[in-house]
């Protein structure tokens, strides 16, 4: 029964992981890429000064606002910190509906609005990690919530197979074939495992009352806001009143709210119903102080700048819901704490990629036993190389495309996003007219020869290169640059080892290598 | 591990002498399992969110993110649950159970039953 019981969990982690492994590996390296957002987005924009926050960026940036938007129904004001240094904000048009947001970056100095090319930057990545692109917000959200519940499934079941967790902890076997891809596959697992059951499961969290709506439409009948009020306390919205009003200077709120917060710093300022005599001032604690993702704010009344509701530290359930929401973010986290984040998250991409080959090389041993390659394995093997070689390929390209694309031109942040699925789509269609491992080779040296040449293009388009930003000690866009080229020696070593490996003994026809009966739980991991 | 009935694992060096009646009962316990597992572990999820939102004695928006949290992994222990039950047939009865027993609980808390 125990063998059994072991034999089913093999079956199932190999059918949970394989049947989603593909939309997963993309979740996941574009999740990590999702940890530098905001450097990517500076970087993505090399027309933005370097900046230093001020204590003046608040009161700055509501007097732009009451220039440029002065009958918007709300403001969103991001302050800038160390690591966005980018005054940016955002406001709902007039009479707009649904989702009509207008936004602009300011000039911290003058409040000016500062042209900068038109990108999406890091927001891509972390967009497309959770609800990807060219689908409804909501099929995307809805898939890669459903991949989730598989990677979970398949992490399990994966823990209940894997018998000697601990002993796989220290083993590798290079050179060996199938049994290296096992052993790799074990040691990106094992080693970042409770990051991965981590991340899995606060990604679930993150969207569950979409995926899970059964007990709050249960024991809130009549909406969302009331619980909105109970479990996060916030206030509920004020409606416009009518007669205008001055609103009061924002600088002793600020000030208020730091003090209240013991230092903490105002990350976000949301104002309603500017200039109305209704309007409410609310400021948010940043996300960068806390664990919690449960936004600590306060409420002030927009003519009188009085205090109407502190948030305060919110439920203990909420705040377990704060805490896994960032987790997974990992918005707190400090540049170390923020570097083993990122390697987790490369760990868990290798982890999912290991095991899409390891598939492949299994499947295709087994179809060499019994004579015949079939399509199954040609197309196993094809898209393993287009998801796994051809992603870091496309998005070298999209870093290319925010480079070359004209400064004018229209809808150009959609065609950035367009240069990287084509090129996408290329890496799928390249296999086709290459034999064996040749399509492997060729796209991890095209985009390690991408990511190394992106610093000497920036020498050669925009003034932020590499000599620059270091003699300035604009450290962000420097240890990008350096970033670029630490992926292209990392796609360079993976052409390499593609290229110098010689099929070990074990996939040839070597009667140890295959399993025999009494192990085929071992190798059916 | 004697047991009665097909495994629903296909071991490929078998399958080819796999008599075609026995093929199909694993493909139909597979499809049952998988059913059981993903649907039926939803429903059963879904079922646990609103019986531990209207019951676990905290207050409500609490209780409503406790069992919501929860949920996924009553979801992932269902599916675990149906592919490693002995036969398709005893992975259904669980899940069934579970359901029932939680009504039950569901029934009691609301004051329903005695």
């Amino acid at each position: 029964m125990k063998e059994g019981f072991r034999q089913s969990m093999a079956w199932l982690h190999r059918w949970a992981g394989l049947l989603v492994g593909w939309v997963l590996f993309a979740v996941f390296l574009t999740g990590t890429a999702a940890y530098l957002r905001p450097e990517i987005s500076y970087w993505m924009r090399p027309e933005l000064a370097l900046s230093r926050p001020g204590p003046a960026d608040a009161e700055v940036a509501v007097r732009a606002m009451q220039a440029m938007a002065p009958n918007s129904p709300s403001w969103f004001i991001n302050l800038p910190d160390e690591r966005d240094t980018t005054l940016r904000v955002f406001w709902r048009e007039p009479g707009a509906r649904g989702r009509g947001f207008r936004e602009a970056v300011l000039d911290p100095a003058t409040g000016r609005t500062v042209e900068a090319r038109e990108t999406l930057g890091g927001e891509f990545f972390y967009r497309f990690h959770f609800q990807l692109h060219y689908v409804g917000v909501l099929w995307g959200r809805w898939i890669v919530s459903i991949c989730a519940m598989f990677m979970l499934v398949a992490i399990v079941s994966g823990i209940i197979t894997h018998r000697r967790i601990f002993a796989d902890f220290f083993t590798f076997r290079p050179g060996k074939g199938q049994r290296s891809w096992l052993d790799g596959h074990n040691i990106c697992a094992v080693l970042a495992l409770p990051y991965h059951l981590m991340i899995t499961y606060t990604g679930l969290v993150l969207f569950m009352l979409m995926v899970m709506p059964w007990g709050i439409d249960r024991a809130y009948p009549g909406g969302r806001a009331a619980f909105n009020a109970e479990a996060f306390g916030s206030a509920p919205p004020r409606p416009r009143a009518g007669n205008a009003a001055p609103l009061s200077p924002v600088l002793p709120l600020v000030q208020e709210a730091e003090r209240r917060w013991g230092g903490g710093r105002v990350g976000r300022i949301v104002v309603a119903n500017p200039g109305d005599a209704n309007a409410t001032i609310q400021l948010v604690r940043a996300d960068s102080e806390r664990i919690s993702y449960n936004p600590q704010s306060l409420t002030f009344d927009g003519p009188t700048g009085a205090l109407i509701q502190d948030s305060g530290e919110g439920h203990p359930v909420a705040e377990v819901r704060g805490w896994m929401y960032g987790l997974h973010i990992g918005r707190f986290a400090g540049p170390l704490l923020r570097a083993l984040f990122i390697l987790s998250g490369l760990a868990g991409t290798a982890m999912v990629a290991t095991g899409c080959v390891l598939w492949a090389t299994k499947t295709r041993q087994q179809a060499a036993r019994q004579g015949r390659v079939g399509f199954g394995t040609h197309l196993l093997e094809h898209l393993n190389v287009a998801t796994i070689a051809g992603l870091p390929l496309a998005m070298a390209a999209f870093f290319w495309a925010n480079r070359l694309l004209p400064a004018g031109m229209p809808q150009r942040a959609d065609w950035e996003v367009h240069v990287f699925f084509a090129t996408w789509g290329l890496c799928l269609i390249h296999p086709l007219f290459r034999r064996g491992r040749q399509a492997w080779i060729e796209q991890f040296a095209i985009g390690a020869l991408a990511f190394a040449l992106l610093p000497l293009l920036n020498v050669l388009v925009t003034q932020r290169h590499l000599l620059a930003t270091l003699s300035e000690g604009d450290h962000v866009r420097a240890g990008f640059d350096l970033g670029l080229l630490g992926c292209a020696l990392m796609l360079g070593a993976l052409a390499w080892k593609v290229a110098r490996h010689r099929p070990a003994p074990a996939s040839s026809r070597v009667p140890s290598s295959i399993p025999r009966p009494g192990r085929s739980v071992e190798a059916a991991r | 591990m004697a047991r009665i009935g097909p495994s629903f694992r296909s071991v490929a060096s078998l399958r080819v002498r796999l008599p075609p009646d026995t093929e199909r009962r694993r493909l139909g316990g597979l499809l049952l399992r998988s059913l059981a597992g993903i649907g039926g572990g939803y429903a059963l999820a879904a079922l646990a969110t609103v019986v531990l939102s209207l019951s676990l004695p905290l207050a409500r928006s609490e209780a409503v993110l406790a069992a919501t949290m929860a949920s996924f992994a009553v979801h992932a222990a269902a599916i675990i649950w149906a592919f490693a039950a002995r036969s398709a047939l005893r992975a259904v009865t669980g899940l069934v159970t579970g359901a029932a027993l939680l009504t039950l609980i569901h029934l009691v808390v609301q004051g329903q039953l005695p």
